[in-house]
């Protein structure tokens, strides 16, 4: 019973901080005011499917899932190298991992504009060796890059994590039993894995799906995102109504993901972050 | 550890968290105001806090939509604001502004009378002008051909990927129905829908969508042309002499900033306070010279080198703006409009 106690500023902290904005968000996604005052409605989710919010969704779906991919194919490498028992300084090399998210992510973003600008960094060492200057920024190209450069650690620490902790037991007796490298990786260490994956799948794919500054800066205000939607309702447009409408949506999305990525993860021990 | 020191660890847990919440609440003399994006000499607030022993608490917004919203829903408590003007006439209208007590103003004498009783504010009681300014071309002359006369030349293939738009609603459909010869008051659907059409037209030929990183981008180089406000355009030409900036013949916006104070402020002896000293000439002087706009204060554009003031791109005068508009509030139309922008930029 005493136990109980130490709950209580926790208990508090989630009612405020957790429970009271999910009721704010949606009564305002469920009324709409009109003349005759507020009105229970599900005018706001109606609007949703009108073709250019769904255009902006699938958009937002596409971007996140295109740089997931990357980051996985980027990370899962990245993990196994970190995870080599054989690894000198793998503490640093973690460190080394980790440490840009010590600095704001925005600014990290900010970063990037004068590396990828016309006359950026990039473009000035393209034009010292004779090549003509690229248009990087304020495309798709910045986007995802946007994306993966600040979601990659994401992916590669519940990956490294469930790797390191592997048995390596089980990859001896596969080498003993005469696979190959490449066999022994599909048939046991991937799957093994798989926790770390779809962890460090949804890790990604949350915040690409709902980013607004990295759409913004990066891609100049043309590339309205789920994200940038909800900031317009909130800021420019005022109608809050719709835009808690579309952030139930969202975490409905992202329930729906998450609830799809813990069916791979029921008899694992390491690797999920919750 | 004993259950009492689990309980003072709790109460004041909780009364920390109750603290952080509510604030401090001393009473303690400050103003809040809020302001556009490097809008100031920021200077200027450190000699008023030194003055009137008064704190400011200085605030940026990006659009006057964000401004709106933010003091509409968003629980902003602010003693001033600087809207623009149609900004200004639909607060006005929804009863958020407090009329200004003129007695506590008494520099509003050096307002040239030009800028008085404007049609955002006809009898002149709820705002003071701070500064004024028009929408137009800025432009590389290394990189454009002759003197842009048109807003046309932001729809020209030669220039793809070199055209910066303002991240602004009422402006970017502004110039596009001045483009197409309609009045950027429009409340025509049909005239919307062509500027939105022209808008999304445009769109593949737009470097970015930006507001205040206009003029870095402007200043390095990143882009041929871009749609400003003036004050930004001569900022940019300070810095960068092969920038020009021109009003096309079609007419565009001409502005007015104005200070006011919303009906929530709390403070609003101070907040005149505050208002009577922007008005001061020196001050008026220090913030039209730091930030490039015209200023509508008559002693303060005297101080100013007379390139500037002549200027008549910078300072134009009533024969140049025949053709242009000031906004005016579009009621219920702004539902549109808002509506115009988001699809336009989703495309």
């Amino acid at each position: 019973m005493k136990k109980n106690w130490a709950a209580y500023p926790y208990i508090f902290w989630i009612v405020i901080f957790t429970v009271v904005p999910l009721i704010l968000l949606f009564y305002f996604g469920l009324t709409i005011k009109d003349s005759k005052g507020v009105v229970i409605t599900l005018a706001n989710f109606k609007r949703f499917g009108e073709p250019v919010y769904i255009k902006v969704l699938i958009r937002s779906l596409i971007l996140a899932a295109e740089s997931t991919f990357l980051c996985l194919l980027l990370g899962y490498p990245a993990a196994m190298i970190l995870a080599d028992r054989k690894l000198n300084f793998k503490s640093t090399m973690i460190l080394l991992m980790v440490l840009p998210m010590w600095m704001n992510f925005l600014v990290r973003t900010y970063a990037w504009l004068t590396l990828l600008e016309k006359k950026g960094i990039i473009n000035m060492l393209l034009g010292y060796i004779g090549l003509p200057p690229l248009n990087l920024l304020y495309n798709d190209f910045a986007v995802i890059m946007g994306m993966v450069y600040n979601f990659l650690p994401f992916m590669v620490l519940p990956i490294y994590s469930v790797l390191s902790k592997m048995d390596h037991r089980l990859i001896e007796a596969a080498e003993d039993l005469g696979a190959n490298p490449l066999y022994t990786f599909r048939k046991v260490i991937f799957p093994l894995s798989l926790p770390g994956v779809t962890s460090g799948i949804t890790m990604v794919f949350m915040p690409s799906v709902t980013t607004f500054v990295i759409s913004r800066l990066l891609g100049g205000g043309q590339y309205t995102l789920i994200g940038n939607l909800i900031e317009e309702q909130f800021l420019t447009t005022g109608d809050w109504n719709f835009g808690s409408a579309i952030s139930i949506i969202m975490m409905l999305i992202i329930l729906v993901s998450m609830g799809f990525a813990s069916q791979y993860e029921t008899h694992q021990e390491g690797g999920g972050l919750w | 550890m004993s259950k009492k020191l689990i309980h003072l660890v709790l109460v004041v847990a909780i009364l920390a968290c109750a603290l952080f919440i509510t604030g401090c609440g001393k009473p303690k003399k400050e103003i809040n105001v809020y302001n556009w994006g490097d809008y100031i000499d920021e200077s200027v607030l450190k000699n008023f806090e030194k003055k009137f022993h008064i704190k400011v608490n200085y605030d940026t917004f990006t659009t006057n939509e964000d401004m709106y919203v933010k003091l509409k829903v968003g629980g902003g408590h602010y003693d001033v604001a600087i809207p623009s003007d149609y900004m200004i006439k639909r607060m006005i209208d929804e009863g958020m502004l407090d009329k200004l007590d003129f007695h506590n103003i008494p520099n509003y004498k050096y307002i040239g009378t030009n800028y008085r009783n404007l049609g955002y504010d006809p009898k002149n009681e709820y705002s003071i002008p701070y500064m004024w300014g028009t929408v137009g071309i800025l432009y590389n002359k290394k990189m454009v051909n002759g003197k842009p006369d048109s807003w046309r030349i932001l729809w020209d293939k030669k220039y793809a990927k070199q055209i910066l738009m303002l991240d602004s609603q009422r402006d970017s459909v502004g110039i596009a129905l001045k483009m197409l010869g309609y009045s950027l008051n429009s409340k025509n659907p049909a005239e919307l829908e062509a500027a939105k059409k022209a808008l999304i037209e445009q769109k593949p030929l737009v470097l970015a969508y930006v507001v205040d990183e206009v003029k870095d981008k402007m200043i390095a180089g990143e882009a041929a042309l871009a749609l400003v406000w003036s004050g930004d355009a001569f900022y940019c030409i300070r810095e960068n002499k092969d920038l020009d900036y021109v009003i096309p013949k079609e007419g565009s916006n001409y502005w007015f900033d104005a200070m006011v104070i919303p009906k929530v402020s709390p403070h609003k002896k101070e907040a005149e306070m505050f208002i009577n000293y922007m008005c001061q000439t020196d001050v008026a002087y220090k913030n039209a010279d730091y930030i490039g706009y015209a200023s509508p204060h008559t002693e303060a554009v005297k101080r100013l080198p007379a390139g500037i003031t002549h200027n008549r791109s910078a300072y134009p005068l009533p024969q140049d703006l025949t053709k242009s508009e000031i906004f005016v509030n579009l009621g219920t139309t702004i539902k549109l409009m808002d509506k115009i922008w988001t699809e336009i930029k989703s495309e």
